[in-house]
């Protein structure tokens, strides 16, 4: 392997270090009107009127529109691919603008503006009268009798329930030798922080609607656009440009097609919706929080005999990804720690908080907190060492999912949990700490997880990509998978220059914009999916480009096709290794060819039916400050199979955003909402505690690469593993420290204090 | 008060003037009326160090910089830090060789600040490097190689002098 494999510089980084890389609002034209919102103050209610006249007597506003003059036509946002079958089609629940607002923050009319301030002025002129109703913020409360109804279409508050089963637990429980281990483990509400905030900019062209938007999933924006207007989807066009990151949010519908409609309204004007920060928080979307609830039942020789999880979900006021996470993080126990017997439930309940969506991780870094916290407990209950525990429990080697087809073909947990003991030295500090009984206490910690690789069987997987030879030799390819900042790109140019044996990444021409018109259809970034669907693409797509360039070769050389090859950017003989001609030679003569002229090009799709299990573990060291309740992570350290590594030095990149990510959700995230109103009260940078560069140690990735066998590049799922394991594994440290089992997130001073106060740790 | 007023300032190395909207932020005018769009918007509040720029050699969240108080004053954006034949900083570099660009959003703001850490010519320790790089958020690094950076160009330039 010459081109995948190495840490080679990212194909956009001289852009980005330079400040040329251009984002949405870079691209702004000059004459694009402002669309500003006006977002509920109530949190659930419906509209009864809106005076417009002040707002619209200011100078510089040009439009008002309300939410009673939207289409009739509810629309679901979530970025999932298509389904042709009903049944399997994401709710439709909101309208552009709602009259029904569910949540304080929801968008009841826009201001239309020349400038930035009068559309400003506008919205704050604007006077809406509501007719309130009660509202809800808690599932357990939302789920109860006679609370107040969200939804119209979903009775009782309940988008969906689901469970599964193994075995007979009722059956099994009964057995008087068992152990019983129960707890309640509960996440909050998170929100993704990109540093670049969503926003989008829309024009007619043609009687066609030009979107361009901060988004992770352009193709399938298109879509909804077209859905939410009522009009034919190629009536839009969706343009893709860099993105300040995204981490799920931008994995819906968010303001495109307001944005398509305001440009519409105006006759095709540019118009631009660019959210503020504040509205970042409130009106996008937010990682869902989940409460669960675990019972678990020990043998007295360690095994687990039976378990029963119940998940309940906080999608707040919209469906958007809806059940989809509940779902994810329920199936995730019964394959983390097999038994044979166990019974789940999962809910995902509407409350009057802001709507809940894909966030890195999809319910996994929910489920991860509640399974390992309750893991550890069990060996706590069994005075095992946790890692102990975990090697004779955890997913067995050969474990193989029946529903996605995963197999854990190399015990990877194990071999995770068994390097990441050496390197942490665990065994040495595990015993060194135990036993303190002062103030300031150190610990070590540990949680693992497991995630799949993009979304078969559950969702179409597919992938599309287009390659050029251009006439220096170079090839410029083209796929609907998405560069968000991961570093999706130069994976995709590594890849493509080992398919065709080109001399470098360097000779691989990146498209990184899509652009629906123009790019192949493709799904975009999430479910930890691009490498691995795209790999199987440009393998494909690859060697297409390859037989008709071996082709044209043989024909200008007069070597059959099996003698010569491509190599280092050259045909070359494969009798004497002799270069023949230049890639670049060769597509000059083809091209300028005066008789039979062509360019040489390939396009494909490749439907994927398979899936990939990634797994990894967290390992920490903590001084907990029992007095302060405060927390200082010492060391951390993260350990992945996720296959091979097509550029070690991007994936160690990865893993250490993850493990941020990861950081911030364990200490001292969480939106905090207003019991008397329903209103967010920490929407900004400032009071939401997002992770400085002070609150992190130094982060420390080490991979195991087994080649993941379905794979074209033997790769599988980094994206979002890195943020499942680290909360955890802190939590689990202060167990060791304390004794103190601290169940709610984050572990911050105020719940630190609350349960050390529980405990008796911290007198009254 | 006049809505638009005259100013003039040195920006990346080059005396300019122009007729400003008194409202406006110094990133609305760097990025509106001079093109600079390495200049981001991340807040718009100073929380997220985004839209940072050196003012008189001193690291500045420009969102929270009316426009009018650059009269007189040297700007510098990342587009002034390319030597004159577009050849990039040591720190830009170091940016590049050590992966600490993701998305690269608030790598221009970093890097600024990052410029002037280097350009004290002292010669900090990791827990001061971490709070002089505090007032930047970054969702994407975790820091770590944001910190290897700031580092290995600072020990290079010690070296060297």
């Amino acid at each position: 392997m010459n081109n995948t494999g190495k840490s080679v510089t990212r194909v956009d980084a001289y852009d980005k270090v330079t400040g040329r890389t251009k984002y949405y609002e870079d691209l702004m034209p000059k004459d694009a009107l402002y669309v500003r919102i006006k977002h509920s103050e109530i949190a659930h209610g419906y509209v009864r009127s809106i005076d417009t006249s002040a707002a619209e007597a200011i100078e510089g506003v040009v439009r008002v529109l309300t939410c009673f003059d939207v289409p009739d036509i509810p629309f679901a946002t979530a970025g999932h691919p298509w389904s042709m079958d009903p049944s399997h089609q994401d709710t439709a629940d909101r309208h552009l603008l709602n009259r029904h607002v569910r949540y304080y923050g929801d968008d009841v009319a826009v201001v239309i503006a020349e400038n930035e301030v009068a559309a400003m002025q506008g919205v704050r002129a604007l006077k809406v009268e509501y007719d309130e109703l009660p509202f809800v913020l808690d599932v357990q409360e939302a789920m109860k009798e006679g609370a107040p109804q969200i939804q119209e279409n979903s009775p009782g508050n309940l988008l969906k329930h689901t469970s599964a089963k193994g075995g007979n637990y009722e059956e099994a429980i009964k057995n008087p030798d068992l152990i019983k281990v129960e707890g309640w483990y509960e996440t909050p509400t998170v929100q993704h922080c990109h540093i670049e905030n969503h926003g989008c900019f829309a024009y007619e062209e043609n009687g066609r609607i030009v979107c361009v938007a901060s988004t992770q999933i352009p193709h399938i924006i298109r879509r909804v656009c077209g859905q939410a207007l009522g009009r034919p989807w190629a009536d839009i066009r969706i343009i893709k440009p860099y993105i300040g990151g995204g981490f799920g949010n931008k994995q819906d519908a968010l303001y495109e097609p307001l944005c398509c409609w305001c440009t519409s309204m105006m006759g095709g004007r540019p118009v631009r919706i660019d959210c503020a920060r504040e509205e970042t928080f409130v009106s996008n979307r937010v990682r869902h929080a989940i409460r669960f609830h675990i019972v678990t039942w020990l043998t007295k020789d360690a095994t687990i005999a039976a378990r029963k999880v119940e998940v309940f979900s906080n999608q707040g006021a919209y469906a958007s990804h809806g059940h989809s996470i509940a779902a994810k993080a329920m199936g995730s126990f019964a394959q983390h720690y097999p038994c044979p017997d166990f019974e789940s439930d999962s809910y995902t309940v509407y409350t009057n908080r802001p709507a809940a969506g894909a966030m890195r991780g999809y319910g996994m870094p929910q489920a991860s907190f509640a399974d390992e916290s309750n893991i550890d407990d069990c060996a706590k209950v069994l005075g095992m060492d946790p890692v102990d525990f975990r090697m004779k429990v955890i997913m067995p080697k050969d474990y193989k999912d029946n529903f996605s087809g995963n197999v854990n073909y190399f015990d990877s947990f194990r071999a995770c949990l068994a390097k990441g003991r050496e390197l942490f030295d665990y065994d040495r500090l595990y015993k060194e700490y135990s036993g303190q009984t002062g103030p300031l206490r150190r610990a070590v910690g540990v949680a693992t997880f497991w995630y799949n690789t993009a979304v078969y069987p559950i969702s179409l997987e597919t992938s599309s990509n287009r390659m050029l030879l251009n006439l220096d030799g170079t090839v410029t390819t083209q796929c609907g998978e998405t560069e968000i900042g991961q570093g999706a790109d130069t994976a995709f140019a590594q890849m493509t220059a080992e398919i065709l044996g080109l001399k470098s990444y360097r000779d691989v021409h990146v498209v990184s914009c899509q652009d629906t018109d123009i790019t192949p259809t493709g799904l975009g970034a999430y479910a930890s999916r691009q490498t691995y669907v795209a790999g199987f693409s440009i393998r494909q797509t690859g060697e297409q480009l390859r037989e008709k360039i071996l082709k044209h070769a043989s024909e200008r050389t007069g070597q059959p096709t099996d003698d010569i090859d491509i190599e280092e950017g050259n045909i070359v003989s494969l009798r004497d290794g002799n270069v023949l001609m230049s890639l670049g030679e060769l597509a000059k003569i083809v091209q300028y060819d005066p008789v039979h002229s062509e360019h040489i090009t390939a396009e494909s799709t490749f439907t994927i039916r398979s899936n990939a299990y990634s797994f990894g573990c967290t390992f920490v060291d903590i001084t907990v400050d029992i007095p302060m309740c405060k927390i200082t992570v010492n060391r951390a350290l993260n350990l992945h199979d996720c296959g091979n590594l097509i550029n070690p030095a991007l994936a160690e990149a990865q893993v250490h955003g993850g493990m941020s990510m990861g950081l911030g959700f364990g200490l001292s995230e969480q939106l905090l909402f207003d019991p008397k109103t329903g209103r967010v009260l920490n929407n900004n940078l400032l009071d939401y505690k997002l992770s400085t560069f002070m609150d992190h140690p130094r982060l420390e990735a080490e991979f195991i690469e087994n080649p993941e066998p379905t794979s074209p590049f033997g790769t599988k799922a980094l994206g979002e593993p890195p943020a499942c394991s680290m909360a955890p594994a802190i939590r689990n440290a202060v167990l060791n420290a304390t004794g103190v089992e601290v169940d709610m997130l984050p572990l911050n001073p105020h719940n630190l204090f609350r349960r050390f106060k529980e405990s008796g740790l911290i007198g009254e | 008060m006049a809505q638009y007023q005259l100013i003039h300032f040195t920006l990346n190395g080059k005396p300019v003037e122009k007729y400003i909207d008194v409202r406006a932020s110094l990133t609305d005018v760097l990025r509106n009326d001079f093109s600079m769009t390495s200049v981001k918007k991340g807040c718009e509040v100073g929380e997220c160090g985004a839209c940072n720029v050196l003012i008189d050699g001193e690291c500045y969240n420009s969102c929270i910089y009316l426009g009018v108080w650059a009269d007189g004053k040297n700007i510098r954006t990342l587009e002034g830090l390319l030597g004159p034949d577009g050849e990039l900083s040591d720190i830009q570099q170091a940016f590049m060789d050590e992966t600490a660009v993701q998305c690269g959003f608030c790598t221009p703001g970093f890097i600024m600040t990052a410029v002037e850490i280097l350009e004290s010519g002292k010669e900090y320790s990791e827990e001061e490097l971490r709070k002089l790089l505090s007032g930047h958020l970054c969702r994407c690094t975790g820091y770590e190689n944001i910190l290897r950076a700031v580092t290995k160009v600072m020990k290079q330039r010690l070296k060297k002098s």
